[in-house]
């Protein structure tokens, strides 16, 4: 009797509760026409795009080769320059970071539900970011390239225009997203519409803005290092060209550069962030 | 009706004032020196990265002269007039755009497998020690902080050029970005399930199949197809660098001035995006809502 206790008949109880078990008919179907689908267009992609075992094969054991021709990382003799260049990338990211703030401050309020209320400048507006943010930070360089010539101030015009579109969005979420009573408060005692955008709106979407920027300021460093490669200035002119030529270890010494690089920006950024909008918890 | 508002006597109203007089002024000097610093910053940047005002302003008429000479055929007239035209390279352009979207696939799938399996050891709460969880989150930094079009310039040369590459940079770069985020929703779930399934004898990874996997789904596959859209976007660039997809296209066109491929290529571009951006976001909150329903 003890061992039956111990051990109940599983059977019995796998009979009993088969739902619970196994799961509802439908879901399972529902789970393994999921899983097909998605290998099916992986082994459509695969076929397609020409993979093969002895290109991966050939291709890893020259990965090794490169690998080990990159220690010791040296910069060459060229130090002097990979750090103009490495400054040059940060400043691209620092500038293009703050145009795009500034230019996406005012189109955030036109995307906004609450505070545009014409419809279709609302409309216009988010296709403007959408399509603005449909176009890659390197294509953007490309095209500023033919406006003002190659050089760093055409990757500050790039990342700008890139993030022009990420931030009117991101804004115009915050802004969606604020407690709308400030502002009434704010018409309620005689302030004008801009009154109330000025003192009921922006100091609740202040604090959000500013950590986004950050954040941006962060991830456009490592957008700025890669324009170079097509002539946006940067230390991405350099990689780009030691890469062409094997120099390997001087490859390995720049992406060292680059990592320690944002890794510095993403200590002081998240340093500062804390400092200007302080530990918030809840809603924003 | 006394509703009179009680007033305070003088001495101890000018001490408020005061109080707040000097509150006010403390806050307008931090500001004032937050402004001067922001301001020497964007000096020294602007020196370095030869801001030119003057260049821009001069040749800022090249920008919608150059915007406006995209949308003309070679016989000058307007794209619209002559979609067919336009279009000329329509079906090999499909085709490149569906081998970006390929590629795009290829690598966030490859890419949500690795960061899956990795994801556990660069979290607090199932790591099997403190070193393991060092060196994955480590790991994880590296692929992400690296941009994908760096490991497609070093892979072309070791893989040939091609998609593979292509797929590879985008897979690494998505095994950081998603093990992240993944070890964050590992962070937050709840552990009373996984204790249960340890208690009954269930191995690491019999207990995150069972306890872990059914909580943390939906929230994977949600960041999964959020990826998904962005490598979209990364794919369209691999062919700058010789990785394959419609990137190859579009710098031909922008560098051979061929400027009505240049549009055409570019809004087939934005419309994919688009199109990805809205079925994504829908299957993202159907997720969101099962996972809300539980």
């Amino acid at each position: 009797m003890k061992t039956s206790r111990m051990f109940p008949d599983q059977t019995a109880i796998r009979a009993r509760h088969a739902a619970l078990v196994s799961g509802s008919q439908r879901e399972r179907w529902v789970t393994l026409a999921v899983v097909l689908a998605m290998a099916g267009v992986a082994l459509l992609a695969i076929v397609r795009l020409e993979f093969s075992f002895a290109r991966l094969g050939s291709g890893i054991v020259q990965l090794g080769t490169f690998l080990g021709l990159m220690v010791p990382p040296t910069p060459g003799t060229q130090l002097w320059a990979l750090l103009k260049a490495l400054a040059e990338t940060v400043a691209i990211a620092f500038l293009g970071t703050l145009l795009a703030a500034l230019i996406a401050f005012p189109l955030g309020f036109l995307a906004a539900r609450n505070t545009m209320a014409n419809r279709l400048v609302r409309f216009l507006t988010r296709r403007f970011s959408d399509s603005i943010r449909g176009v890659d930070t390197l294509i953007w360089a490309l095209i500023w390239i033919n406006v003002v010539g190659l050089g760093p101030f055409a990757g500050v015009l790039a990342i700008m225009t890139s993030d022009i579109g990420a931030f009117s969005k991101l804004y115009s979420e915050a802004i969606e997203a604020i407690d709308r009573r400030a502002g009434e408060g704010v018409t309620s005692t005689g302030g004008s519409r801009v009154h109330a955008i000025r003192f009921g709106i922006v100091p609740q979407v202040m604090p959000v803005l500013i950590s986004q920027m950050l954040y941006y300021f962060e991830s456009n460093t490592r957008s700025a290092t890669i324009i170079g490669i097509v002539g946006a200035g940067g230390i991405g002119l350099y990689l780009a060209e030691m890469i062409r030529t094997y120099e390997w270890d001087q490859v390995a010494f720049i992406i060292l550069m680059i990592l320690v690089t944002v890794a510095a920006i993403d200590f002081v950024s998240s340093r500062l962030r804390l400092a200007i909008v302080g530990e918030r918890t809840g809603r924003l | 009706m006394a509703h009179a508002i009680p007033r305070l006597p003088d001495t101890q109203i000018a001490a408020l004032s005061a109080a707040y007089r000097s509150a006010q002024a403390a806050k307008r000097r931090t500001t004032l020196i937050g402004v001067l610093v922001l301001a020497i910053l964007i000096m020294v940047a602007g020196r370095v990265a030869e801001v030119d005002l003057v260049k821009l302003w001069n040749n800022a008429g090249q920008l919608t002269s150059y915007l406006g000479r995209i949308f003309y055929l070679d016989n000058g007239k307007l794209v619209f007039t002559d979609i067919a035209d336009w279009y000329w390279g329509l079906g090999r352009w499909m085709n490149r755009l569906w081998d970006t979207l390929l590629i795009a696939y290829l690598g966030t799938l490859f890419g949500a497998i690795g960061a899956f399996f990795l994801c556990f050891a660069a979290t607090i709460n199932l790591a099997v020690n403190p070193a393991q969880r060092f060196f994955a989150r480590r790991f994880l930094e590296f692929c992400r902080t690296v941009p994908e079009i760096v490991f497609a310039l070093i892979f072309v040369v070791a893989f040939g050029l091609g998609p593979v590459p292509g797929v590879l940079a985008i897979m690494i770069h998505t095994v950081g970005a998603l093990g992240k985020l993944f070890a964050e929703v590992v962070e937050n779930i709840d552990m009373k399930p996984v204790e249960g399934a340890i208690a009954s004898g269930a191995t690491r990874w019999q207990a995150i199949r069972y306890s872990v996997v059914p909580q943390v789904l939906p929230n994977f596959a949600s960041y999964a197809l959020l990826r998904f859209e962005i490598n979209v976007r990364g794919a369209s660039v691999m062919g700058f660098v010789g990785a394959g997809g419609i990137g190859q296209d579009l710098i031909e066109a922008i560098r051979k001035f061929y400027y009505s491929d240049v549009s055409a290529i570019l809004l087939l571009i934005i419309a994919a995006v688009m199109i990805i951006d809205l079925v994504t976001e829908r299957i993202r909150h159907r997720l969101i809502s099962l996972e809300h329903g539980r």
